[in-house]
């Protein structure tokens, strides 16, 4: 078994109003940063595990964005997966 | 009428429903820990208010998973009763008994008022002792109950008039629809974000949410005399 890190980025669909984006760009654009145009805010995920190999690691990972970290309804993902030194 | 309120690990609005189901109106009622997975013989299941597991990751995702939810959603998949209030809504949505999502409210606030709101149908268990178009005041205590869906989602909810409760203007949180609370196309599961139990007792000066409570008792009157 190898340990892997998976690093997995969890976004609002572009579709899909997002408040605290909105106001924060509404706040940076009072600041004078006048090329601001638009924000969005989504999370960022961190995961060690433990796999045979690098494709079971990945497909371990991309059930559990799927099944668990986000909700397909109003979230995308995509992910990184590497062996951990 | 047998009532069962599942308790989460931050759970907080537990206590309020059995207030309601218990000492108002005298009914069964166990509480459930959310570890149980046998729900007993329960007609009725909620799914209480409160921050399940602090919320994390999303509200009510990780609730989801817990070992109760699978008694649930087999009660619910044999057409018996399960209210969501809250985050009890949340928890139905996540789990897949309801449609939809609830976001962050539109203005980020989180929003403890008492609103109106429109009674859609009359013809379920949970409304027929309402009046439709009845506008009733309830609490609400929500920073994420913006009610979202894809639009198609959306248009197969109005159409199959699985919109029960509706939020008249303003909208307080920026749903879709102005949607307070909507059934599966069943008619036996139902989320709202509103506080029917917080609007029950008569020493607390509103009791709009009672009649959501004493529609069930009249429901399951009727059909145990049908059945017997």
């Amino acid at each position: 078994m190898t340990t892997y890190q998976a690093e997995i980025q969890i976004m609002l669909k572009p579709s899909v109003l997002d408040p605290a984006g909105t106001a924060v760009t509404k706040a940076l654009q009072q600041q004078h940063y006048d090329g601001v145009q638009q924000v969005r805010i989504g999370k960022f995920i961190q995961l060690t595990l433990l796999a045979p190999d690098l494709a079971q690691a990945q497909a371990q990972v991309e059930r559990i964005c799927r099944e668990v970290l986000t909700n397909p309804v109003i979230e995308t993902y995509r992910f990184t997966v590497e062996a951990k030194a | 009428m047998k009532c069962g309120i599942v308790v989460f690990p931050g759970s907080n609005c537990d206590r309020d429903m059995a207030w309601v189901t218990h000492h108002l109106l005298g009914q069964p009622t166990r509480f459930i820990w959310h570890e149980e997975t046998d729900l007993g013989e329960v007609d009725l299941v909620i799914l209480p208010g409160g921050f399940s597991y602090g919320d994390y990751l999303r509200c009510g995702a990780l609730a989801r998973f817990s070992p109760v939810m699978q008694a649930v959603v087999r009660h619910a998949k044999a057409g018996k009763w399960v209210l969501g209030v809250c985050n009890g809504f949340q928890i139905l949505t996540e789990v897949g008994l309801l449609p939809g999502t609830l976001m962050r409210n539109q203005d980020l606030q989180f929003i403890c008022d008492r609103v109106p709101v429109r009674v859609e149908r009359v013809d379920l268990p949970w409304t027929c002792r309402y009046q439709r178009g009845q506008v009733l005041t309830l609490p609400i205590a929500h920073g994420e109950g913006c009610y979202y869906a894809e639009p198609q989602v959306v248009q197969e909810l109005e159409q199959s008039g699985q919109v029960v409760f509706r939020y008249l203007p303003p909208n307080p949180n920026g749903s879709v629809g102005d949607i307070a609370g909507i059934c599966n196309r069943r008619g036996n599961v139902l989320g709202m974000m509103p506080h029917p139990e917080r609007a029950s007792d008569a020493d607390l000066g509103n009791t709009d949410g009672l009649g959501l409570f004493t529609s069930l008792l009249a429901w399951y009157a009727e059909t145990a005399c049908r059945s017997c």
